[in-house]
């Protein structure tokens, strides 16, 4: 294993050292120590590798993540996972606002609970919170799936689009056009998948599942109120 | 009545004009706001009333087809690896495929490329056909984030995040279904046909604290290669140009109310935002008092038709301007030999500003691909490239009247404006005087 002191490294030497990996490296662990909460750790990734985070980090770690695994022994800051592409995020403790924001594809998974606007106009990105999520969480969410298996604050899925989101808890609000779904067979199956793929304890059948009603997909003078 | 009985002329309102009033029927009748393309309409204060003094006893004019003067710039010097290179100080201004057709885009890279300027994607992605002929293309960061990936921001040559623009400071877009083709709807990964919004916020961050950190990671997954620009709306140019450079931008773009968008609102478009005209001085003198004038550089845009416009901008201190509307009308947009079909869709040739509707007969502003043929990108390529030339030369030709050998020497003691608004604005004297409105005297 690699390892990089971030209290001796440079943060754009890091990152240009994890960039720089091929998709065939056979350096393919990495452990970051000292991260003591460094904002844009570990971003733009594009290699099968696996990398450790051992602390806590700043804003943006793993952002714009291609096919990398990142692995946080902490808790992340905001925008954890941004415009993810594909790979994994872990995250041991909680996560911060904003988290897997526009991510467009690849898993997220967060094992404390995430703070508010979790999922925001996410697009593609798979999404599982072990614990709670805060309000607004998938506002303008346009694909992939979020998971939650704790409570989800006020205004779920405000202005949503295609994507799905199953909550095991209770649900504080929905937003604007979320409605709750009929839990369908091939639902249930991509949400065993995924708390399968989270390593998250739950039972598919345990969850509610939650989407658009698609009635602001076009604009109509008589939806103003719902905005 | 006695028909002898002197009649009074019937007397149209001021305040309730034929226009107002027409406006307050469509109201009644939908129920709902206008919304259209463009920038403001309204009669601003604009470069209109400014004059260059030219050379005199006391300045030295240049040989105007012997003596040098140099139009190149280069953007990004504060952090980036990479610099931006242009032959001349006009650029094109973002402008997204969707709004616009892929033959548009094509010919606005085209035209560009030939005149050694940049094309600047918009809200929906970058495509390869606009990749291909832009030789420098800047790509915009959107709050939507529509196709955003780290692949084409690493091939891009400059990354613009866009915080606002000019006709609409503080909102966001929506882009209707007519103009969400398959191929629109995959690159912004949403259904097809339907009313596409675009978010006024970035989904990530919130304000000028964040926003550095944001630009942190973008160099971090750029290798600081790449000039960063912060585009902002006519708001409080003052300020919103200091906190852009305290952000970390290494270019500030500023785009004043007359800039042009695909659609909003048009209650937003005539009444929110600053003109260009008041906007360039305060944020120069925040660049002066930061001591990063020319060491960040200013693109400005909004209403910039002329070379003489393209010379006043760079006087009053930008280091570049930025075209849309009038590269569009230069590649064909509301022409007069389309008079026939603008009156079809109930508007006339240089009025015709629904561009969301995607009917645009000029091929331009749609997704109809039998509209889109209309436009052949090479034409219309060579069409903005001429313009573009015009432009250049026409700055050039100022400058040199003015004694530059440089644009970038042109400076405000070569104006005056011609009215107190736009002495005031620009910072200039009033011609004939030595007063500056606000700055000295009364």
């Amino acid at each position: 294993m690699q390892t990089i002191d971030l209290a001796t490294t440079p943060l754009r030497d890091m990152n240009a050292m994890l960039q720089s990996q091929a998709a065939q490296t056979n350096q393919t662990a990495w452990n970051i120590v000292n991260p003591k909460g460094a904002h844009a750790i570990a971003v733009g990734l594009d290699a099968p590798i696996e990398v450790t985070v051992s602390g806590s980090t700043g804003y943006y770690c793993g952002g714009m993540n291609k096919q990398a695994s990142i692995h946080i022994a902490g808790s992340a800051g905001p925008g954890v996972a941004e415009n993810m592409m594909s790979g994994t995020v872990v995250i041991e403790g909680d996560a911060s606002q904003y988290a897997g924001a526009t991510g467009q594809g690849g898993l997220l998974v967060i094992k404390g609970n995430a703070s508010s606007r979790c999922g925001i106009s996410m697009k593609g990105i798979d999404i599982v919170v072990h614990g709670n999520i805060g309000h607004m969480s998938a506002f303008m969410a346009q694909s992939g799936n979020l998971v939650v298996l704790g409570d989800a604050g006020d205004a779920l899925g405000d202005s949503l689009y295609e994507a799905r989101l199953f909550v095991r808890g209770n649900v504080k609000s929905l937003g604007a056009d979320c409605i709750e779904k009929e839990m369908r067979p091939e639902h249930l199956e991509i949400l065993r998948d995924l708390l399968d793929r989270a390593g998250a304890d739950a039972k598919p059948e345990e969850f509610r599942r939650y989407g658009s009603a698609r009635t602001l997909y076009h604009f109509h003078v008589d939806n103003a109120s719902a905005y | 009545m006695d028909k002898k009985t002197p009649q009074t002329v019937p007397r149209q309102s001021w305040t309730f004009s034929n226009e107002a009033n027409s406006e307050i029927r469509r109201a009644a009748a939908t129920g709902i706001y206008d919304i259209r393309g463009g920038g403001a309409k309204r009669k601003v204060p604009h470069f209109d009333d400014l004059l260059f003094l030219g050379a005199s006893m006391s300045r030295y004019p240049l040989e105007g087809y012997r003596e040098k003067c140099s139009t190149e710039v280069v953007l990004g010097t504060r952090f980036a690896k990479k610099p931006i290179r242009l032959k001349i100080p006009v650029t094109i201004a973002g402008m997204s495929f969707g709004a616009l057709s892929a033959n548009a885009k094509e010919a606005l890279g085209r035209g560009a490329t030939a005149m050694g300027t940049s094309t600047t994607t918009g809200d929906g992605g970058m495509t390869n056909e606009e990749r291909n002929h832009s030789e420098t293309l800047v790509y915009q960061y959107l709050p939507s984030r529509y196709g955003m990936n780290p692949d084409d921001l690493r091939r891009a040559d400059a990354i613009e995040i866009v915080v606002g623009q000019g006709a609409k400071p503080g909102g966001g877009g929506m882009l209707l279904g007519q103009k969400i083709t398959e191929r629109v709807a995959g690159m912004r990964n949403l259904p097809v046909g339907i009313d596409q919004r675009s978010a006024c916020r970035h989904p990530d961050w919130t304000g000028p604290d964040d926003l550095e950190i944001k630009i942190l990671e973008i160099r971090e997954i750029t290798g600081w290669e790449k000039p960063i620009y912060v585009k902002i709306g006519g708001a409080r140019p003052y300020y919103d140009t200091a906190l852009a450079v305290k952000a970390g931008a290494d270019v500030v773009v500023l785009d004043g109310m007359q800039g042009g968008t695909a659609a909003t609102q048009d209650v937003f478009i005539e009444n929110v935002g600053q003109p260009t005209l008041a906007c360039i001085r305060p944020a120069v003198r925040a660049l002066q008092d930061l001591g990063m004038h020319r060491q960040v550089q200013l693109i400005v845009s909004g209403g910039i038709r002329t070379g003489a416009d393209v010379a006043k901008a760079l006087a009053l201190g930008a280091d570049a301007v930025a075209i849309g509307t009038a590269a569009l009308v230069a590649l064909g947009d509301n022409d007069p030999h389309l008079e026939e079909e603008y009156q079809k869709l109930g508007t006339t040739a240089g009025a015709y500003d629904d561009w969301h509707e995607g009917r645009d007969p000029a091929g331009i502003t749609t997704q109809d691909p039998e509209l889109m043929a209309r436009l052949d990108p090479e034409e219309a390529g060579r069409r903005l490239r001429n313009y573009l030339a015009v432009l250049t030369l026409e700055c050039q030709t100022i400058a040199r009247a003015c004694g530059k050998s440089h644009v970038h020497n042109l400076e405000p003691e070569d104006l005056c404006a011609l009215t107190i608004e736009a002495a005031a604005m620009a910072g200039v004297p009033l011609a004939g005087t030595d007063w500056i409105p606000g700055k000295s005297g009364l």
